[in-house]
């Protein structure tokens, strides 16, 4: 049954995906994008976790630090700037992640040409 | 309701029913329909996708749970936009990449098979039900309130503008309202905060030590614990809020508007700033209410809050101000509610009409046909439904679609980009797993069940936590895991494709 709809899907002119993703290039981006990715999702999570995590089990955010102000708001502000540094930090290497993703196309599109 | 009040509500939508018709002109294929052809810009859909997020219960009910509860009303913002980090690194461009018009498309992308379609159209209309139904109920009560209208005339009347919108205008019209209510909703809100920074003579130190005596919980209200004292709940709250709006299908869909990976990415960045300098603005809306308005009346004008903005616009500049944010905030559930109609349309139309019951063989023609009356259909049932729930509690349905997408969608798209082992059976299991548990799960909880009958029922909850997600957010990934490691092998040549265009972007 798989195998059907399969074909159906194959029978589409289609891009050789298995060679690309067997590629040097292509593993070398896949490397690099996973390097930058998974330690900042881990980060963020766990930074962002800390503050429910703190105010829930202790109550060392209830500390006044400036003036009023409680510690919490100053925790809850820093996620914020976390957010949009981040956020930016994507958009940098997004970009050069770009240039190397064309790069792989380039090379597959060119030896999709020879072939033909 | 003033003249001038009544004034900016026929402009509002007088306006937005100019902007459907320039859209109802394009939109002529199902693309446009859905997406508005691929052709937003960058930040036109950033503008959108704010909009869509800034629904009436982040700005009514942040607001107002800020100006009741202190720092724990904060918590919603918090969980709101670090959840914009989720989408960007993790979900928005691989989905661009790998989907068409719907959630359906990107899995089916891997897994090309009816019932995995048909089980991710299910969880996507089960989520836009709840939260549609959430922001019907509350824009009734609200409309209520602020045009002494009844409430089946206020939710008959909202209903039929999100009808119209999409109907005729589809996704370009759809976006556009959401554009502008999202600028009207900026304007609105910075002109309040100004307002109440005045007031405390630009002292952000002094709004804090003057809002702490003016508050009954007073010394408290500065920190967390006014209103979340279990910590466990507190904790699987978090985990809905920063997981779920990744898996919210009206969210999901503002990625296939724009015309390709870059493009999403860099609408996700115009959002974050928008949406994360709303959010610093609540602090002022709650604490301003909190301060000038206080928390009596605030509570007498509606138990939850929700009308802590208005009364406060309505305290610093009159009642032209609190015309104008009333009707920013009929604006703001107006273009929410078209989102979600257009959302559970796709699901409906192109998901199950097209491709599980027509096998893909539609025209053009029958498309645009079936896509118009499921927005009808969709309409109806939450039009219908809202009427008969009138009583529920709003923010306990919004963050019920929120566990809900974090539970069924969320597990399935991670391991679809990221998982090389992931087959049918596990996508199956992840997906039914989430929605289920997420389901019985609320259903046992103390949201329906209450000794005092407080609640929808009377009786004794046999699930503790009012938010399940702490439990069904794990079950969604563990079943989805063991779903794969126990049955056949997966498609590696077909993972080799999916990695490559998620990648990639090639088509």
């Amino acid at each position: 049954m798989e195998q059907k709809v399969e074909r159906v899907e194959r029978s589409q002119p289609v891009h050789d995906y298995e060679s690309i993703a067997a590629s040097p290039e292509f593993k070398s981006l896949v490397r690099k994008k996973n390097r930058f990715l998974l330690p900042v999702v881990i980060f963020f999570l766990l930074f962002y976790f800390t503050l429910p995590l703190l105010t829930s089990f202790s109550t060392v955010l209830n500390k006044p630090v400036i003036g009023d102000i409680t510690l919490v708001w100053i925790f809850a502000l820093a996620q914020f700037v976390m957010t949009w540094t981040l956020c930016m930090l994507y958009v940098k290497k997004a970009n050069q992640f770009d240039s190397e993703a064309d790069q792989v196309l380039t090379k597959h599109h060119k030896s999709e040409g020879d072939r033909l | 309701m003033s003249a001038v009040g009544l004034l900016f509500f026929v402009a509002i939508v007088g306006l937005t029913l100019f902007v459907t018709y320039l859209a109802s002109k394009r939109t002529n294929s199902a693309s446009e329909f859905y997406t508005a052809g691929g052709g937003l810009t960058g930040w036109q859909n950033g503008i959108a996708i704010a909009g869509d997020y800034l629904s009436a219960a982040s700005f009514l009910g942040i607001a107002g749970a800020i100006a009741l509860n202190g720092f724990d009303g904060f918590f919603y913002s918090i969980g709101y936009l670090v959840a914009y980090l989720v989408v960007l690194y993790i979900v928005a461009e691989p989905l661009r990449n790998l989907g068409k018009y719907t959630l359906a498309d990107m899995i089916t992308a891997r897994f090309n098979q009816q019932k995995i379609r048909g089980a991710a159209a299910v969880s996507t209309l089960t989520i836009v039900l709840f939260y549609m139904i959430a922001q019907l109920v509350g824009a009734g009560a609200l409309i209520q309130l602020l045009l002494g209208i009844d409430y089946w005339i206020a939710v008959l009347l909202v209903g039929i503008m999100m009808t119209t919108y999409v109907l005729w205008g589809g996704m370009a019209a759809t976006s556009w309202v959401q554009i502008i209510k999202a600028v009207l909703l900026m304007i609105g809100t910075i002109i309040i905060s100004f307002l109440v920074l005045m007031k405390f003579d630009f002292n952000i130190l002094k709004m804090f030590s003057d809002v702490k005596t003016a508050t009954p919980a007073g010394d408290a209200f500065l920190s967390p614990g006014v209103k979340y004292t279990n910590g466990i709940d507190t904790m699987s709250m978090m985990i809905a809020l920063v997981f779920g709006t990744a898996g919210l299908p009206h969210i999901l869909m503002r990625f296939f508007t724009v015309k390709d990976a870059k493009t999403a990415r860099s609408s996700v960045v115009y959002a974050t700033w928008i949406v994360g300098i709303f959010y610093i603005l609540t602090i002022f809306l709650g604490f301003g209410a909190a301060a000038f308005v206080g928390s009596s009346d605030i509570i007498a004008a509606n138990a939850a809050g929700n009308m802590a903005a208005p009364l406060l616009a309505q305290a610093l500049g009159g009642d032209l101000l609190m015309s104008f944010v009333s009707a920013v905030a009929f604006a703001t559930i107006l273009a929410v509610v078209a989102g979600l109609v257009l959302s559970g349309a796709s699901a409906f139309a192109h998901d199950i009409y097209g491709q599980i019951i027509k096998k893909g063989n539609v025209t053009e023609k029958e498309q645009m046909k079936a896509a118009r009356f499921a927005s009808i259909g969709v309409s109806l049932i939450s039009i219908i439904l809202a009427l008969g729930a009138q009583s529920m509690n709003v923010a306990f349905l919004v963050s019920l679609a929120f566990c809900i997408a974090a539970s069924a969608n969320l597990p399935v798209i991670i391991y679809t980009i990221y998982w090389k082992r992931f087959n049918t059976t596990g996508a199956l299991a992840a997906m039914l797993t989430g929605l289920f548990t997420a389901l019985i799960l609320v259903a046992l909880s103390p949201n329906i069940w209450s000794p005092e009958g407080t609640a929808i029922l009377t009786g004794t909850a046999l699930f503790p936590l009012t938010n399940p997600a702490i439990v069904s957010v794990p079950a969604g990934f563990i079943a989805g895991y063991v779903g794969s490691v126990l049955s056949a092998k997966a498609d590696e040549r077909k993972y080799a494709e999916v990695a490559v265009k998620a990648n990639t972007g090639l088509k």
